[in-house]
């Protein structure tokens, strides 16, 4: 073939069969930012339509989780929490611990659950990830309305919940665990897209996380009664984000800034692999999904 | 003059893995993965299958394009045609940034927006004018722009009474018109288009196809358009692509490229045609053998059955049959009567035509006045073998007529 280079020399893109090695394509994602907040307004006000409780709905699974927890794990099994209500304890654990596993399960499921459409037209496949990640943070932002209206009510009650000064780092916490979150969802995602295990896997996987996560207990605990398997908490980021979220908004326990710096680290090189396989998954999954 | 490339393909390729997905996947990507990291070529990438549907798969892969090269002028209407499985959607699907070819690449001069069947990514549970602006914005509209052509676009769609109502309600056919009348407001350079006017009743197909003329006349917008409806496909395409078993097969104006595809088709042997109550034409040919059976491959001794539909709104008709051989030199030709509508039968005893490829034209005209219909050089049958006095010659070409002669010895 011959080519008129000189003619044709301003091309607007190209398609090419593989992506660069690394690239956000942020621009394009800006470009899509109307699609983004669509999807996130789809997201939040479908899942009431239809019911009677509407997004009361949202209210009632960790409220009652939290009810559990507390007739289980304190009341039965009698974890120590301080001076602070175990209710309470219970809640903030799994408020945060519902957005992490919010985000990392709607992600994880991006690809099989948007194959028709991915399938149909292109638009940057990174838009269903992080729409995924803002409409669970408005769900977050309801449920934790219910954690602030408890906290006031113990308040007035005259119970001694403290507020630690370094709450007003909180926003940065919740920021860090939706991107471990859409990090961990990206990655096994991609893998799903050709290895169906591992979407077995992620279902039980949580719940077992759950457990080396301390949402029901201090993490000062386990050091203590099981001194033998500290250490799979201790290298756990997830038990440093729910541990200093008790200490922001409790003030129990500890903060541990070693942990958090960890919880950092380990949170950039999981989004970092995350959006490195998922954009070399974007190209072709419909191929094999 | 220059001519004004919009988009232009070199050598694209599609290979897919025939089976499932599943056993031996780990072990390919790991040979894959330890040729890559030794710098060395992709292994599963110099073997593969023609894409031909039919024949039996000799290895693992198959190339569902193979080195596709073309290129579109700004403001080309592209139809792209082929058999079931020739490649169309594929190419469509790498064009619109769906999937990656394995090999090659495109190069674009002007926003892509593909209509790839529509009314994906409507959601139900939401109301017409939500999924307008959700649909447009997955077509990669901005709100601002489809806020600014929302009441056209509901006009469109003639669903303006239902526009609040959710989705899930809508008949399939208001759900096509919807998603249709989104996407034809779209304002990209190039449109891509898959069989969207499959569905939707006559009077909407009429008002797509008129929209999309608009939209390539007007707007000067490149418009790639793959599609089995042929009349759509005439009506709108200045240019075709024919694609055959994943290759290009011809790249030229939309009628050589149809003419070209109606003589690829081959091995149907029932032929239907668009029918006007009002006109004397011929709306159906089928061909069969004498066990009433859709073939056109047949064996010496087999009978051949041609059947014609007509419709007839004139007198003093003739229906006529033209038997040409493969060289489409004329063997012979028979003609009927024909007075009013109904299905004519011809039957070509066995034993007359030998082994050859025929073509059958039919014409229904006024003997020396006027043609009404002609269907030339579509229909086609194959004898395969010659009777049983020729068979120790081996396949030696023994003419194509079975000779009437009369031997005897009078000496």
């Amino acid at each position: 073939m011959i080519h008129n280079e000189h003619t044709n020399t301003t091309w607007l893109f190209e398609i090419t069969p593989k992506n660069k090695f690394f690239t956000l394509n942020l621009k394009e994602v800006w470009q899509y930012r109307d699609l983004l907040m669509l999807f996130v307004k789809r997201d939040v006000v479908t899942v009431y339509k239809q019911t009677v409780l509407g997004p009361l709905w949202y209210l009632i699974q960790p409220l009652f989780t939290s009810i559990t927890f507390t007739i289980i794990f304190n009341n039965l099994a009698g974890i120590d929490t301080g001076t602070v209500p175990p209710f309470l304890f219970n809640l903030a654990g799994i408020t945060v611990w519902n957005y992490f596993t919010a985000c990392l399960t709607g992600t994880s499921n991006t690809f099989g659950a948007n194959a028709g459409i991915f399938g149909k037209v292109y638009f940057p496949r990174l838009i269903v990830p992080i729409s995924i990640v803002i409409s669970n943070l408005i769900k977050f932002g309801i449920q934790f309305l219910i954690f602030i209206a408890f906290y006031i009510f113990y308040y007035l009650k005259g119970v001694n919940v403290g507020l630690n000064g370094s709450v007003v780092f909180f926003p940065f916490l919740i920021v860090l665990m939706g991107v471990l979150g859409l990090g961990l969802g990206m990655f096994i995602s991609s893998l799903v897209t050709k290895y169906r295990d591992f979407s077995n896997l992620i279902g039980f996987g949580v719940q077992l996380l759950m457990y080396l996560s301390a949402v029901m207990y201090p993490m000062a605990l386990i050091k203590e009664k099981l001194p033998d398997y500290g250490w799979l908490v201790q290298y756990n980021p997830l038990a440093y984000v729910i541990e200093t979220t008790r200490y922001m908004l409790l003030n129990v326990g500890h903060i541990s800034i070693w942990g958090l710096g960890y919880t950092f680290l380990v949170t950039v090189i999981v989004f970092f692999v995350g959006v490195l396989i998922f954009n070399k998954t974007e190209k072709s999954f419909i191929d094999t999904v | 003059m220059s001519k004004d490339i919009i988009l232009k393909a070199e050598n694209i390729s599609k290979q897919y893995r025939l089976g499932q997905v599943g056993t031996g996947t780990l072990t390919h990507d790991l040979n894959r993965w330890w040729h890559q990291i030794r710098g060395k070529e992709n292994p599963y990438l110099k073997i593969g299958d023609v894409n031909d549907r039919s024949t039996k798969a000799t290895s693992d892969y198959v190339w569902a394009l193979r080195d596709i090269n073309f290129e579109v002028e700004r403001g080309e209407v592209i139809g792209i045609i082929g058999k079931n499985g020739a490649g169309k959607s594929t190419l469509l699907k790498i064009l619109s940034k769906v999937t990656a070819p394995t090999t090659g690449n495109i190069k674009f001069k002007g926003r892509v927006a593909s209509l790839l069947e529509v009314g994906t990514g409507f959601n139900g549970e939401m109301t017409g004018r939500e999924n307008i602006f959700l649909n447009g914005a997955i077509l990669g509209m901005t709100k601002k722009e489809i806020a600014s052509k929302l009441d056209e676009i509901i006009d469109f769609s003639g669903c303006d009474r239902y526009i609040d109502t959710p989705v899930k309600r809508y008949s399939s056919g208001m759900t096509v018109r919807l998603a249709f009348a989104v996407a034809a407001f779209l304002d990209p350079e190039i449109l891509i288009i898959d069989e969207v006017l499959a569905v939707g009743d006559a009077e909407f197909q009429k008002k797509a196809i008129g929209k999309m003329q608009d939209i390539s006349k007007q707007g000067g917008r490149t418009v790639l358009f793959v599609s089995h409806n042929m009349t759509a496909v005439r009506q709108l395409c200045t240019k075709g692509i024919l694609l055959e078993n994943g290759n290009i097969k011809m790249h030229s104006d939309m009628q050589s490229v149809l003419d070209e595809y109606t003589k690829s088709s081959k091995k149907q042997s029932e032929f239907k045609y668009l029918i006007k109550e009002d006109k004397t034409l011929i709306s159906k040919i089928a061909i069969k053998n004498q066990f009433n059976y859709l073939t056109n491959v047949f064996q010496y001794n087999d009978e051949i059955i041609i059947e014609i539909d007509v419709i007839v709104n004139n007198p003093k008709v003739s229906l006529s049959i033209f038997i040409k051989d493969n060289d489409f030199n004329l063997i012979f030709i028979d003609e009927y009567p024909v007075n009013e509508s109904g299905k004519f039968k011809i039957i070509i005893p066995t034993g007359f035509l030998l082994k050859s490829t025929y073509y059958a034209d039919v014409h229904l005209y006024r003997p020396n006045i006027n043609f009404f219909d002609s269907k030339k050089d579509e229909v086609t049958f194959i004898i395969e073998n010659y009777p049983d006095k020729f068979s120790m010659y081996d396949n030696v070409n023994c003419g194509i007529i079975n000779s009437p002669l009369v031997w005897s010895k009078i000496g």
